[in-house]
């Protein structure tokens, strides 16, 4: 048996704190952290005495004040009569909505631009090659611009549609594509619509249903059911039946020129549509280079031991490539979706009412509290991208290699 | 690299504190030149001509309190700001005075500690829309999509306007006036407003400004001037007194041309003390006995200024209208120097 025995047990001695590596470390860190706060309460302490002496203060104050101004793109009730909090809901609500539809569609420009530069077509893989580097390699500012002046100019205005002689005209008498923005049919919901929007919720149950008995089916017996065809009719068939059945309550209704502007329907603006079409179409020749490497990174005996087990190329992906793929894919991706909605708030280059036109814009102007917008500002982006990594983080450790 | 930071901390924190110590007249004096805030470019009213030299209506403000100062029209450093940026830039201390068609409001001057030391450009805003449209009055717009540049005045009358007429309208908010002439004329809005004066002299550098018109409602009052800092009084002063010093000359028939002659001195006692002959006006306000001369002699008189940058010979084509002075039954009424 061997005894370790201990260090000799000295008594400390304040001379420790910098030769002994053992509290080095602790010692540097803690003067360190005494310099940093330090420095902010100094800098907190000169704001604050400045301020004093400008005779400004800080006051939340004119949240509650109406704002005065109207927002053209707004997803909850506003008037010029609202106050500042609500004029800052409404940008919060566009910049989440600017961010998502960016995200959703930077994803599919980017899994297609991935893969598809993994193609064995020499034309294609140069193509999106072409796609990627020119987009990664111009700022985000400039395609915004660049794709907002195309919409404007090459769109027809509303003017166009207008006459006898008109030079524009709408697509199916039901879609209008202007420099002002694109106006489609919208819904009118009629009587016993309800119950056709129930049955729709309800055969996606279906669908998933369906598709979870396949499955276990397959686990259970090994024997394999057919999942396209069955699950698109149970998506639409009750669904257009009960639509029949309860007598068309569910009408269209359509976009017409009225006045200066087209009316009715559902308007999609041209600030939107530029924020939106710039972000995804630049963020997703990031994300095609991520979707890229994680495929590149499954290594090709995988590919050739599930081809050797005899499964065909479309499951080979689906199984065994993408599973392992999306490992190496999801932690960028995080940070590219962070990007999007960080780089939403260029959006008032084009005129489109995000937060940071809406509250650190038009309300810092009108009320001059900088100090207080530009916090606020601060707080919800910072919210806003933890709880963004907090979901997909969520999501990682779900498809992350578990190691048992 | 915890010491880098702490020592930048320090010095950001040093100069914050600097901005509101000293006075800004002499700091002016220290520094040589005076930092004029001015617009992004408005043709008429402040741009850089074709050789870079800003040129312009709000430009000479700052060249005759330049040449008040330091004695030199050119000692500038014109500093562009957006309708955004300009009130930062100037309670900052980045800009000695902001002389940028700034319209003169209770919050502006109350709330947001500022001084506007006079009112260079009565104006009212308006609504330019193409011929074709057929509108010819702002209470026909309803429905109509409407550029404004944000961050202004504007934008509140803007909502004023079509509530209490009750009409509506589609904003779209455009961050300078160079971006809002492009949405314009591509057709993206109907309606194009700011303040009169704007739109004409946005409206001057269109290729056809003939299918163009500018509707007869002016629904505000824009009392356009330069303006400074709250709380610094002897620098207020200045500022005020050379754009006084500018009406006055108008008002006696001081120019560019005769100055030179009047300044040896004429039977008119109190052109003898703008143009520093007689009395101690110019020490009162810490400045040489000659400020006043110096100051018209940078661009002229207010009517001169008026007429060679934004006046009916321009392709601008302002009327004097309100602006003329009172004894022309315009609104230009300078305190005496006395």
């Amino acid at each position: 048996m061997t005894t370790i025995t201990d260090p000799p047990q000295g008594s400390f001695r304040l001379s420790m704190l910098l030769s002994d590596t053992r509290y080095r470390s602790l010692t540097l860190q803690a003067i360190a952290a005494i310099c940093l706060a330090l420095a902010i309460w100094y800098l907190g302490n000169n704001v604050a005495k400045n301020l004093a002496k400008l005779g400004l203060n800080i006051d939340f104050g004119f949240l509650g004040v109406p704002a005065g101004y109207d927002i053209n793109q707004r997803l909850i009730e506003y008037t010029s009569q609202s106050t500042n909090l609500r004029a800052a809901f409404v940008g919060i609500l566009n910049t989440l909505l600017v961010a998502f539809l960016a995200c959703t569609l930077a994803t599919i420009f980017g899994v297609l631009a991935g893969v598809l530069r993994l193609s064995n077509n020499w034309i294609v893989s140069k193509l999106m090659a072409v796609y990627v580097e020119l987009f990664r390699n111009i700022p985000v500012l400039i395609w915004i611009v660049i794709i907002f002046t195309i919409m404007t100019a090459v769109l027809p205005g509303p003017r166009a549609f207008r006459g006898d002689e008109a030079t524009a005209s709408m697509l199916f008498d039901a879609f209008a594509f202007t420099n002002r923005g694109i106006y489609l049919p919208a819904p009118v919901w009629g009587a016993g619509s309800m119950v056709v929007v129930v049955t729709f919720l309800l055969s996606i149950v279906g669908v998933i249903g369906y598709r979870r008995y396949a499955t276990k089916l397959l686990y259970d017996t090994g024997r394999m059911l057919p999942t396209f065809l069955p699950s698109l009719a149970i998506f639409f068939l009750p669904t257009i039946l009960m639509f029949f059945i309860m007598g068309m309550p569910i009408g269209l209704e359509y976009p017409e020129l009225k006045g200066f502007n087209f009316k009715g329907g559902i308007k999609i603006g041209g600030p939107l549509i530029a924020i939106w079409f710039a972000l995804s179409i630049y963020t997703g020749a990031f994300i095609a280079e991520n979707v890229r490497a994680g495929i590149q990174a499954v290594s090709k005996g995988q590919t050739e031991a599930a081809a050797a087990l005899g499964l065909r190329s479309g499951r080979i992906m689906s199984l065994v490539v993408l599973p392992q793929a999306l490992r190496v894919i999801i932690p960028p991706l995080i940070s590219n979706y962070l990007n999007i909605t960080k780089n939403s708030s260029l959006a008032i280059l084009v005129g489109y009412a995000d937060v940071t036109a809406t509250l650190g814009g038009i309300t810092l102007n009108q009320t001059g509290r900088a100090i207080e917008c530009v916090l606020l500002l601060m707080l919800f982006y910072l919210v806003i991208s933890l709880s963004i990594s907090a979901v997909i983080n969520v999501y990682n450790n779900a498809i992350k290699l578990k190691e048992r | 690299m915890k010491k880098t930071v702490f020592l930048g901390a320090l010095t950001v924190a040093g100069l914050a504190a600097g901005v509101a110590a000293a006075g800004t007249l002499d700091d002016v004096k220290a520094r040589g030149k005076l930092n004029c805030g001015v617009t992004t470019g408005l043709v008429g009213f402040a741009a850089p001509d074709a050789n870079g030299e800003w040129a312009g209506f709000d430009v000479s403000i700052c060249r005759a309190v330049a040449a008040a100062v330091l004695g030199d029209p050119s000692a500038v450093e014109f500093v562009p700001t957006t309708g955004k940026t300009r009130f930062t830039a100037l309670a900052s201390g980045e800009i000695d005075m902001l002389a940028r068609n700034t319209t003169w409001t209770f919050s502006r001057d109350v709330d947001l500690k500022f001084t506007f030391v006079g009112v260079n450009y009565y104006d009212g805003q308006g609504f330019m829309v193409p011929k074709d449209l057929g509108v010819s009055s702002a209470k026909e717009l309803d429905g109509a999509t409407v550029c404004i540049q944000t961050g202004t005045t504007t934008e509140l009358n803007l909502a004023d306007f079509f509530r209490s007429n009750n009409i509506s309208y589609e904003p779209v908010p455009i961050e300078t006036n160079a971006e809002a002439q492009q949405q314009y004329l591509a057709g993206a809005c109907d309606v194009y407003t700011t303040d009169a004066s704007g739109l004409a002299a946005t409206r001057a550098t269109f290729e056809a400004p003939a299918d163009h018109v500018l509707l007869p409602e002016i629904i505000s009052k824009e009392p356009l001037g330069p303006l400074v800092r709250h709380g610094d009084n002897e620098w207020g002063d200045v500022v005020r007194w050379t754009l006084n010093a500018m009406v006055t000359a108008e008002e006696l028939g001081v120019t560019s041309a005769n100055i030179a002659e009047m300044s040896a001195g004429t039977d008119n006692p109190e052109i003898n003390r703008l143009l520093g002959t007689e009395g101690t006006l110019g020490e009162m306000l810490g400045l040489s006995a000659d400020w006043g001369k110096n100051a018209i002699m940078a661009g002229g008189n207010y009517g001169e200024v008026f007429a060679k940058n934004i006046g009916e010979e321009t392709p601008i084509g302002l009327a004097r209208g309100l602006n003329a002075q009172w004894t022309n039954g315009g609104l230009l009424y300078s305190p005496p120097f006395r």
